[in-house]
């Protein structure tokens, strides 16, 4: 290799080295799509409008931040079926325990975060552990956390002090500061994903956990560790809602099909079920997708259920995109 | 002719790198090893060899750390060894490579060489460093032009995935490698390759243990012989101090002579009942070939010259896209396995365990599962299996002489030789007239072999036509009334009944009568 | 074995050996089911009257249904979230197409029951053709059934179901012998099972449909229309998910939610009734009483005083246990 390299050829090499997950095509033929009916319905009012357009940016948030946390949990080749109750938990407790009042919101956020580690270990060891299938484990947690919320709230709980609610609506010059806590979420999940050891484990584990544990890897551990990271982007999740709607219900997550959607987001952002490969960036390209969907039904006055069913759709045909090629029999 | 007598002849006594002493290990129902004691020396390629069974698989995973002996102990380098995980047999300089490689294909090859061992600051890992690490061990082995560091691993052939293995285990200071089958499937360039890189291995003082099934090549390249049989230690020998009926002797107990059974006359040979011309589909090329009633056609040929493609085309697995197929009097391309087993074609394949048996289900259900995709899809079944023949599965059980207490058992429980069988009366139970095999007898020890073999001549006494595909040239000689060669999707000639290696080999790395140049490493011994 | 004076002992220890082999094989759901059961006769004396048994069976009935249709699909490898939305388009669609006249009740159960087959077979053929992982493709049916139901009606409930199409669900059978009054609803589930049990215990299908679970590439070389085969559970799961949503919606009320969370609790009774979640194993009768003991084990919880919300904590933690009872036992057996 030559001693000094140019740093054009530099930029030249790391720009060569970023491969645009191929959702982001997807991403723009729907953009252009939605500017399309936007033109032919909308009188062009809705692409044109940056509140609107700061509007679909703010939309992805919820999502958003834990969907990162649920392509990680993927990537291990698990699943977590259990954020949209931990989310609802973090809203109503954070609520509960603000009351209103800013002195109490550390020790809000302090309790909140701890439960969620907590629900993440527990979620990890009996994946880990007792060797029960995620989806049933998950599905299990998730069942434990409705009922003991159900039981202690009933109704909208406690409320959020006007401080915390910079979260949900403060802005940071003019980009709202939800957005730039999404991307910071998006950075640092990109980050320990492709360049700590335990993102590179986690992909180890993902795409083989029998070669990971025989290569002395300690797989429980790095699967714990997704699910408690994991459970924790739920937490951030219900702290934005809660900031945002002031105080904290009970349906807050299953009602945002949370857990449904964080799955369907990042595997239409091209990680696979089976794990072992994928990322972040897609999966932010998945929920910008239903953003943007959800944003141009909405504008155009189109009925709201058939954004559902137009999600559903998408889901179907984009994981199809990936997977039509592959000559082995899906399951 | 023992271990202490090699001390004594003439070479500098060394201290054994590795020493297993009255090691002996039992599994539910069967003692697989019984009171075994080896010596490896350093810089020395051992060969051990034995039938399934023998006990050669679980030796090699108790010094790797995989398995814990019942007694006995294992020392390195005269300090005893107790693992309580793979991984500290690593670090101890014990390396085994299985024959599945411990691989992840969507990591790259320097991720794979050195994971759990990245090169990392404050827990980021230092790719440059990485790659850089990776590309000086693959110069070690002199892979370097070959496999770059960055290289998905998914995207190697098998025998740079190999390299990739072996580069992992010098990567780990492995002062011991072992390797399970190394050659299996591997083609004869490679096998080269490796006898190579084994050689300079041994150069560094590297103790090199490998299990192998195949005589010729053990004799090319190893040095010391072990040889296992019901768990038992038989004896350890020099290479140049035996031969391989010698070696067959200490692995069976007894001279196997009629290793064959006869091969058929021109009596024996009926009409032609498969025929197949010009065909071609992505993979193959104009391909020609008649199967007559009542004969072994056999097909030979190196790994990728594409015979387990042709008998997935004749099969209608990847289907033939041109050309013209004639099955039973019927002039009609076969485009899915199912019309295939309903013209009478049955598909041995090459792997049992992926391809051949639904291991959760009873033995019963496995037997009958092509008998029951060609009928209708509501057909009632019994109890027994089949309502019209309940006692198809029993009869099926003796005439291929499956070991087992109940059909009802889940095939998963039985050993190798035994599902072969298995999967056998599932093609005879579809009463095929056309038999393809596909390494019909790989991984299977020899008297299963030997009445594997039997039954598939009966198969054509009993006017069965059988195309069967091997990678064992003594079988291929051995079986075929006549031997059809393969190479790079061609058919590259046609050789009458006991053709000679060489010829074999010779269309098979596709020369036509030029003198065969290459030193072949398993040509040479018989 | 020899006849000898100690006869007498070995054909004891024969025997009982013989009786534990036996037991062995049994599905631990049962003895669990039977357990249940007399621990909540005992706490009330309603689930020991036949009048009370009885409404607990009907009760029940369309959980027993779905989880049937559910085990196809797990037998053959797959996962079916779809159910839940159908019942959800079942009940609010026919409410529309009854329009309040009984005339209309089986043409729209006729409709309900093509329009469940159509989305077994999209299902099923998204699976086979477009290679898309069942969980995800019934993920993304699930969003667009529940989408079009609440589209198609507008957001809320229609009209009221008629007295006809509510029978199936609600009533019962008068004069019956012994019984007195016999819930149609279990007849129904009674039909379905003895049907689905003969379709997957006694027809080829039922054993090329556990084959393809077990191991799909074995199953097409051995000549199995895997395609076939895999669709047809789809259909068979939409199809008891229509009829079971038939029958939910005339035993309980409609609202826009209902439905909802369904298919999870079909696929925890399958897993109850010893289903491997990756596909291989399965039985209608176990799946059913995984079924019973689920709804069993909800009203003793309910007697026993925990309140209402509770009961999902518990259906979470039963889960858990039984799949990692299940777990334990699988990996002894290796």
């Amino acid at each position: 290799m030559t001693t000094t390299s140019f740093s054009g050829t530099r930029v030249k090499n790391i720009l060569k080295s970023i491969r645009i997950p191929p959702v982001y095509y997807f991403l723009m033929v729907i953009f252009l799509g939605g500017g399309i009916l936007d033109l032919m319905y909308g009188g062009g009012q809705i692409f044109g409008n940056p509140k609107i357009m700061m509007n679909i940016l703010v939309r992805s948030v919820a999502l958003g931040i834990v969907a990162v946390g649920q392509t990680m949990v993927i990537i291990g080749a698990s699943i977590d079926l259990s954020v949209a109750y931990v989310i609802s938990l973090t809203a109503v407790t954070a609520s509960y325990v603000m009351q209103g009042d800013p002195a109490n919101v550390p020790r809000a956020i302090i309790t909140v975060f701890a439960m969620g580690a907590v629900i993440g270990l527990v979620n990890g060891l009996i994946i880990t552990k007792l060797r029960v299938n995620a989806f049933i484990t998950t599905l299990g947690t998730s069942l434990i956390i409705k009922g003991i919320i159900n039981s202690t709230f009933s109704n909208w709980a406690g409320s959020v002090p006007r401080s915390f609610e910079f979260f949900g609506y403060a802005f940071l010059g003019p980009i709202p500061v939800s957005v730039i806590v999404l991307l910071l979420v998006m950075i640092v999940g990109w980050f320990v994903l492709k360049k700590t050891k335990f993102g590179a484990h986690l992909y180890a584990v993902g795409g083989n956990k029998e070669v990971s544990r025989l290569s002395g890897l300690r797989t429980h551990r790095i699967l714990i560790l997704a699910h408690v990271i994991c459970s924790m982007t739920a937490v951030l999740t219900g702290l934005f809602i809660v900031s945002r709607l002031r105080a904290g219900a009970p349906w807050v997550g299953p009602d945002g099909l949370y857990d449904l959607e964080s799955i369907a987001a990042t595997v239409v952002g091209g990680t696979l079920l089976a794990g072992g490969r994928g990322g972040v960036w897609g999966t932010l390209a998945g929920v910008l997708i239903f953003s943007v969907l959800d944003t141009t039904f909405n504008q155009l006055g189109m009925n709201p259920y058939l954004t559902i069913v137009f999600r559903g759709l998408i889901v179907v045909l984009a994981v199809a995109s990936y997977t039509i090629r592959s000559k082995k029999e899906a399951a | 002719m023992m271990n202490d007598d090699i001390e004594m002849t003439g070479e500098q006594p060394k201290q054994p790198l590795l020493e297993a002493r009255n090691i002996s290990k039992r599994f539910p129902g069967v003692q697989a090893l019984d009171d075994v004691s080896v010596k490896f020396y350093p810089g020395e390629i051992h060969a051990v060899v034995g039938e399934n069974g023998a006990g050669k698989s679980t030796l090699m995973k108790i010094m790797a750390g995989a398995y814990y002996p019942d007694s006995g102990e294992m020392f390195l380098e005269g300090e005893e060894l107790s693992f309580s995980h793979p991984d500290q047999a690593l670090k101890k300089g014990i390396s085994i490579i299985y024959q599945e490689f411990n691989l992840l294909p969507q990591r790259t090859v320097a991720q794979n060489i050195f994971l759990g061992r990245e090169p990392s600051k404050f827990g980021l890992v230092d790719e440059r460093q990485l790659n850089k690490m990776a590309r000086e061990v693959l110069v070690e082995i002199d892979a370097e032009g070959l496999i770059s560091p960055t290289t998905m691993v998914g995207s190697l052939s098998v025998a740079e995935q190999q390299m990739v293995e072996i580069a992992k285990a010098i990567s780990l200071n492995a002062k011991i490698l072992i390797m399970d089958e190394p050659t299996a499937a591997l083609t004869i360039t490679e096998v080269n390759l490796l006898s190579d890189l084994i050689n300079r291995l041994k150069q560094r003082g590297i103790a090199i243990i490998f299990i192998s099934h195949r005589l010729a090549e053990i004799f090319a390249i190893a040095e010391k012989i072990t040889v296992l049989k019901d768990g038992q230690l038989i004896d350890t020998v020099m290479t140049d101090q035996v031969t391989t009926e010698d070696i067959v002797q200490m692995m069976v107990g007894r001279f196997l002579d009629h290793y064959f059974p006869p091969l058929g006359s021109e009596d024996d040979f009926g009409e032609v009942i498969l025929s197949v011309k010009s065909a071609s589909n992505h993979k193959l090329e104009n391909i020609n070939l008649d199967l007559r009633k009542g004969e072994i056609l056999g097909v030979a040929g190196l790994q990728g010259s594409g015979r387990t493609e042709l008998a997935q085309a004749l099969f209608g697995v990847e289907p033939f896209k041109t050309g013209s197929y004639e099955l039973n009097g019927t002039t009609r391309m076969i485009k899915s396995p199912s019309k295939a087993i309903k013209s009478s074609l049955g598909f041995v394949t090459e792997d049992r365990k992926a391809e051949g048996l639904c291991p959760q289900q009873p033995i019963r259900d496995n037997i009958l599962l092509t008998v029951r995709s060609i009928q209708r899809l509501f057909t009632a079944i019994s109890k027994d299996g089949i309502k019209r023949a309940p006692k198809l599965v029993p009869e099926l059980g003796e005439r291929v002489d499956i070991r087992t207490d109940s059909f009802d058992r889940d095939v998963d429980s039985l050993s190798g030789g035994n599902q072969q069988k298995v999967i056998l009366s599932k093609w005879l139970a579809s009463e095929a007239d056309v038999f393809i095999f596909d390494e019909p007898t790989r991984g299977i020890d020899v008297q299963a072999k030997a009445s594997i073999h039997d039954l598939i001549r009966d198969l054509t006494k009993q006017g069965k036509a059988v195309l069967m595909i091997s990678s064992e040239l003594p079988e291929v000689i051995g079986m075929s009334d006549r031997i059809l060669v393969m190479h790079e999707g061609q058919i590259a000639g046609e050789l009458p009944a006991q053709a000679s290696e060489v010829e074999i080999m010779r269309l098979a790395t596709g020369q036509n009568g030029r003198n065969g140049n290459q030193h072949s490493v398993v040509l040479g011994e018989e | 074995m020899t006849t000898t004076t100690t006869t007498g002992k070995n054909g004891f220890t024969s025997t009982l050996n013989t009786t534990w082999q036996i037991i062995k094989q049994i599905p631990p759901v049962f003895p669990i089911f039977i357990i249940l059961f007399i621990i909540v006769s005992y706490l009330s004396p309603t689930y020991s009257s036949t009048v009370g048994i009885l409404a607990f069976l009907r009760r029940t009935a369309p959980l027993g249904i779905f989880a049937v249709g559910q085990m196809f699909v797990l037998a053959s490898g797959g996962f079916d979230l779809s159910i839940g939305s159908i019942v959800t388009l079942v009940c609010l669609v026919s409410s529309l197409l009854l329009n309040n006249d009984p005339a209309n009740a089986y043409s729209s159960i006729g409709i309900m029951l093509l329009i469940g087959a159509g989305i077994g077979l999209t299902n099923g053929l998204v699976v086979s053709f477009l290679k898309v992982p069942s969980f995800i493709a019934t993920l993304g049916m699930m969003l667009i059934v529940r989408g079009m139901a609440l589209y198609w009606v507008g957001g809320a409930p229609k009209g009221y179901f008629t007295d006809n199409w509510r029978m199936w669900g609600r009533g019962y059978i008068e004069n019956v012998p012994i019984f007195g009054r016999f819930p149609i609803g279990m007849i129904v589930l009674i039909v379905v099972g003895l049907i689905t049990w003969y379709i997957f215990h006694r027809t080829n299908y039922g054993k090329q449909v556990l084959a393809v679970g077990d191991n799909v590439r074995a199953a097409q070389l051995s000549g199995v229309k895997v395609r076939l085969v895999r669709t047809g559970a789809f259909v068979i799961s939409a199809v008891l998910a229509v009829i079971g949503g038939i029958m939910f919606g005339g035993y309980g009320g409609v609202n826009v939610t209902i439905g909802e969370g369904l298919e999870m609790s079909a696929i925890a009774a399958c897993v109850v009734g010893g289903v491997l979640l990756g596909g291989g194993k399965g039985s209608v009768i176990s799946v059913i009483f995984g079924a019973y003991t689920l709804e069993i084990l909800f009203s003793m919880l309910n007697l026993m005083g925990l309140p209402k919300p509770y009961k999902d904590t518990i259906q979470g933690a039963i889960i858990i246990a039984a799949v990692a009872y299940v777990a334990l036992s699988q990996r002894k057996r290796r």
